[in-house]
């Protein structure tokens, strides 16, 4: 069992304070509007807002109703309006003429060791528009992290968002003051989504990525239907370590959720029975001792087992044993054409728009990009089977790299052709490269191959008791991003992975910053604490396989996303079919 | 990776694919729901107490937990509804004095203001949001510093607001001929146009795709055919033209299909009334639509599946997938039957598919097909084992016993016959089999 508690953890920073925070800093904004007001939240805050401040606070500060930010026009019978919005030109070109201030919030606390920044739109922003508008808001979440829990002694790095988002808050560590405390985690590494698009790109077999997958997991709680209460109800539940049951199970593989699923039902079986020959004492003390935290288990322990249920029901009906196979198999580089005949097939039957596209991309990635050939063809039969609107889809998934045709070098296009020669051909030739992707080439073969990815088939492996973080996709493949922090944490730096780096583009990274020579040495708890920062999204695979790499080298991974992403999220951020 | 294939067995008994056997008779699946039933049978005699406990919420009838902010806003919303309109009140726009120094207005963005400040220390007071004037970098040197400066500390916004001021005072030509020696900065800014919907000030390969799309904001279908129409003009690359081509031919078609389908009064439309138009749907949907409602009729008409077959350059793959589910799902076993036919080279009628027949019978199966169809498609099955496993799957118990029968294995035969029930034919036909004293069983 891959448990979350070990002897001899690393205690971990308390985050509630980042909740507090905000909080305050809210309720501070707030009282700078004294009497009755509306306030209009943005649609994409309203989660997080619950977690930060419930309503009964809200309405503590006068606030009267509560609106959801639509561009459309207000009607309100306050004399004053508040609105909490994300700074995107559409909502602020909605409201006009009105004062404007900063809610510093910048993290929300999703679990004892997931951070937050809950700015989904992050990675199409920042990777397919090449818009840096939230590079500074993910400088200040550090500079917040690290004014509150202490300086860090090391950055690591990789990517050109790591590298802008590591400048951006150096600068605005310039500006403010050094508080000299003892920090509660020492050492940063801040990763680009794209330097690994293949792990978000595999489905999740680990208990919480699966509910992820299947359920959508958002702010840190599901919503189970009817299905899984096995009533005419829906169910909302906050999904974090305080769910005793789950937190045992949330890093499981799947096929290890069931045996533990049924011990807990039988102890808790035999508990219940213990009411019977018991006399009047020791019932009343059964009832006031035992009985509460046994019915919470009980509920709790009913939910997973239906989502179990129902997550089991839906994976068979889609032939999830056959997904997986194509999955390994193109990880492995192993019967590509069979892997492409499912794909099409996959296409052709019209089974998901989403999975067909996530396929397709994993095919290319692992590939290197599809045969001219290949790529016409299927792109021909996607366009058919799921809508001709695709093609922007499609343009998009090309700029970013993710879905791409095998060629050497870009050919001119008969349009740039016939712009080239009103303009001069250099002033095109810019054009093209604004727009396309600082494209790189993937590599992934090779940088399996250096890194010992993907495991010797035909070894077994048992996922009972895994050896290494591959457990995460069933002992097929160790996440490249979780390795590469592996590898970086025991080098202390990237020393000895220059063709590693290579391959991925470089961009890499190693900082030691003011205070760290003394603490170096000592083994204190800040020491065994890493903290790692994804730009553009974190699944929860990864999530998964980092605390099982910290158990095993004894340390903590402290996660900051700027969003939980999964497969389906990524690529939908990515889809241009509607208007 | 090269290496010598192993037996596909190797990979389907291997720990990574285990991890998802979940058969029926599969024990851990069947202890899931024994532990299921175990929970729930857990009789809570004592105490009443519905009070929820930590994590699992209360809900509404919408969904959402009570007393949320979501479900503050729904509340708010449906109240409003039932309510009366109030007009939208004036807001009160002038800064007020008291709030120097706790936060910028936007306005305050263009107007003149006393400070004279250097780019780079103007760029510090935006980040810090006091006020600043931008109208005093009026040379066009000057404001290339400006910009130059906001790209250099990374912030998005900033640089937004800086090619905002730099778009209004600076003419098109001139902006865009020194944008183009700032990636960063060109990139925000046609981000920026996209955001304000004036892509049309951009000329690149890119627009092509942003005009396209245009098409997704007309609502009525004759206007977007005929924007599409338009479309077909630009020069896109030779696939991507096929492929707007083919948009505006499909829709141009569903028009005339969907026009004729709504006032049809053809049996099959009573029978099986339409859920929903034909407008805009994939090219495959529509296939699946005509095979559905208008299969047979002559390559002639539009709305015939051949028609469309021929127009689209469907493959034949695709195509006998498609009518497969159509056909199925009407139960017509004989045009089932029908596409599958060949005549080979002596004239015979034989059975072929350019889709395994496992995936035929899949099919079959998930349409109700009834067993002695779905039989019949597992028989042609060309893999033994990929034949017996169906077989197993869909309880296709002749095709199992003769399996076993072939493979003389005694001891399947008799874990088989448990599974059935005593006195159907099938259980004597095993009986019997296990009794022929001629069959040399191997175990």
């Amino acid at each position: 069992m891959a448990h979350t508690e070990w002897k001899d953890a690393p205690g971990l920073p308390d985050f509630s304070l980042l909740k507090r925070l905000a909080r305050d800093q809210l309720i501070f904004l707030l009282e700078q509007l004294p009497g009755k007001k509306d306030l209009f939240i943005d649609a994409d805050l309203m989660s997080p807002l619950d977690r930060i401040a419930n309503v009964t606070i809200l309405k503590q500060h006068e606030v009267d109703k509560l609106y959801k930010v639509e561009l459309k026009p207000i009607v309100s019978s306050s004399d004053q309006l508040c609105f909490l919005i994300r700074p995107r030109i559409q909502t602020v070109k909605w409201i006009s003429d009105v004062t404007t201030d900063e809610w510093n919030f910048y993290i929300l606390p999703l679990d004892d060791d997931i951070l937050s920044l809950e700015l989904p739109e992050f990675f199409r922003d920042n990777f397919l528009e090449g818009d840096q508008r939230w590079v500074t808001t993910a400088g200040s979440a550090l500079r917040l992290l690290q004014s509150v829990y202490g300086s860090f002694s090391k950055v690591y790095g990789i990517g050109r968002c790591a590298k802008m988002v590591y400048e951006s808050w150096r600068e605005l560590m310039e500006d403010g003051e050094q508080r000299t405390r003892q920090p509660e985690f020492a050492k940063v590494f801040l990763v680009d989504r794209d330097v690994d698009f293949v792990t978000p790109l595999c489905s999740q077999v680990v208990y919480e990525g699966l509910v992820d997958d299947l359920f959508r997991i958002k702010c840190g709680s599901v919503e189970f239907g009817p299905d899984v209460t096995s009533s005419d109800k829906s169910i909302k539940v906050m999904l974090n370590s305080q769910d005793k049951v789950f937190s045992e199970i949330r890093n499981e593989h799947f096929s290890n959720v069931f045996g533990f699923l049924s011990q807990k039902a039988k102890n808790l079986q035999t508990a219940y029975d213990k009411r019977r020959g018991m006399d009047i004492q020791q019932m009343k003390a059964f009832v006031a001792d035992e009985l509460k935290g046994l019915k919470q288990e009980h509920r709790l322990l009913s939910l997973h087992i239906g989502a179990s249920e129902s997550m089991m029901k839906k994976k068979t009906k889609q032939d999830f044993q056959e997904l997986l196979k194509t999955e390994h198999s193109l990880l492995e580089g192993f019967e590509i054409r069979e892997c492409i005949t499912y794909i099409e097939e996959h296409i052709n039957r019209q089974v998901s728009m989403i999975d067909s596209l996530r396929l397709l991309c994993l095919l290319s990635i692992t590939e290197n990009g599809l045969l001219s050939k290949d790529y016409r063809s299927l792109k021909a039969q996607y366009l058919q089977s799921y809508g001709i609107e695709h093609l922007l889809t499609f343009a998009n998934l090309r700029q970013l790299g993710l879905l791409e045709e095998q060629q050497a070098g870009e050919t001119l296009t008969v349009m740039e052709s016939k712009v080239g020669k009103l303009v001069n051909d250099k002033t095109v030739g810019k054009l093209t490269d604004a727009f396309s992707s600082l494209a790189k080439k993937s590599n992934f073969r090779a940088l399996s191959k250096r890194l010992a990815l993907v495991p010797k088939s035909g070894e077994e492996y048992d996922l009972r008791v895994p050896r290494d973080m591959a457990y995460v996709f069933s002992g097929a493949y160790i996440p490249l991003s979780c390795k590469l922090i592996e590898q970086v944490l025991e080098r202390d730096g990237w020393t000895g992975m220059e063709e590693v780096t290579r391959m991925l583009n470089g961009q890499e990274f190693a900082v030691t910053g003011g205070s760290s020579s003394s603490e170096a040495r000592s083994k204190t708890d800040a020491q065994r604490i890493v903290l790692v920062m994804f730009l553009g999204g974190c699944t929860f695979s990864e999530i998964s396989a980092l605390r099982f790499l910290g158990k095993e080298r004894g340390c903590r991974f402290i996660v900051v996303t700027t969003a939980i992403t999964n497969s389906s999220r990524l690529l939908e951020a990515l889809l241009d079919n509607s208007a | 990776v090269s290496r010598a294939k192993p037996e596909d067995d190797e990979y389907w008994n291997s720990s990574k694919f285990k991890a998802f056997t979940f058969d029926d008779d599969d024990d851990e699946f069947s202890r899931l729901k024994e532990s299921k039933r175990a929970v729930n049978s857990i009789l809570v005699d004592d105490d009443d107490d519905e009070e929820e406990e930590d994590g699992v919420e209360r809900v509404s009838w919408s969904g959402e937990p009570v007393g949320s902010i979501s479900w503050s806003v729904k509340e708010t919303a449906s109240s409003i509804r039932s309510g009366s309109e109030q007009s939208f009140p004036k807001i009160d726009t002038t800064p007020s004095l008291s709030k120097q120094g706790s936060g910028y207005s936007l306005s305050s963005l263009f107007k003149g203001d006393l400070y004279d400040l250097s780019p780079e220390e103007t760029v510090r007071r935006m980040q810090k949001g006091r006020a600043f004037s931008l109208e005093k970098f009026r040379s066009l040197q000057d404001k290339l510093l400006l910009l130059d400066e906001a790209v250099a500390v990374y912030d998005g916004n900033l640089i937004t607001a800086v090619l905002i001021y730099l778009k209004k005072s600076l003419s098109k030509e001139i902006l865009f001929r020194e944008l183009m020696a700032r990636d960063v900065a060109l990139r925000h800014y046609v981000h920026y146009l996209k955001e304000m919907g004036e892509q049309k000030l951009l000329v690149d390969v890119h627009i092509l795709l942003m005009q396209y799309k245009e098409h997704l904001n007309i609502k009525d279908e004759g206007q977007r055919r005929d924007f599409l129409k338009s479309c077909l003009g630009l020069p896109f690359s030779q696939d991507d033209a096929t492929h707007v081509q083919d948009h505006y031919t499909l829709l141009e078609r569903q028009i005339i299909i969907e026009a004729s389908d709504k006032k049809a009064d053809a049996e099959i439309f009573k029978k099986f009334p339409r859920k929903a138009s034909i407008l805009n749907m994939p090219i495959i949907t529509t296939l699946y639509y005509s095979c559905f409602y208008h299969y047979g009729e002559s390559e002639g008409t539009y709305s015939s599946p051949e028609n469309i077959r021929k127009t689209f350059r469907i493959s034949e793959k695709q195509y006998i997938l498609t009518a497969l589910g159509a056909r199925a799902k009407l139960k017509s076993w004989f045009d089932v039957d029908s596409l599958f036919n060949t005549k080979n080279w002596l004239g015979y009628t034989k059975k072929r598919s350019p889709i395994g027949f496992h995936r035929v019978v899949d099919i079959l199966q998930k349409n109700s097909a009834p067993v002695n169809v779905l039989q019949e498609y597992v028989n042609l099955i060309d893999s033994p084992e990929l034949k017996l496993s169906v077989a197993l799957k869909y309880k296709c118990h002749d095709i199992v016993i003769n399996t076993y029968r072939d493979l003389k294995d005694r001891q399947e035969l008799v874990v088989y016959r448990e599974k059935l029930e005593r006195d159907s034919p099938e259980y004597r036909k095993i009986q019997e089999l296990l009794n022929n004293v001629q069959i040399r069983w191997k175990n």
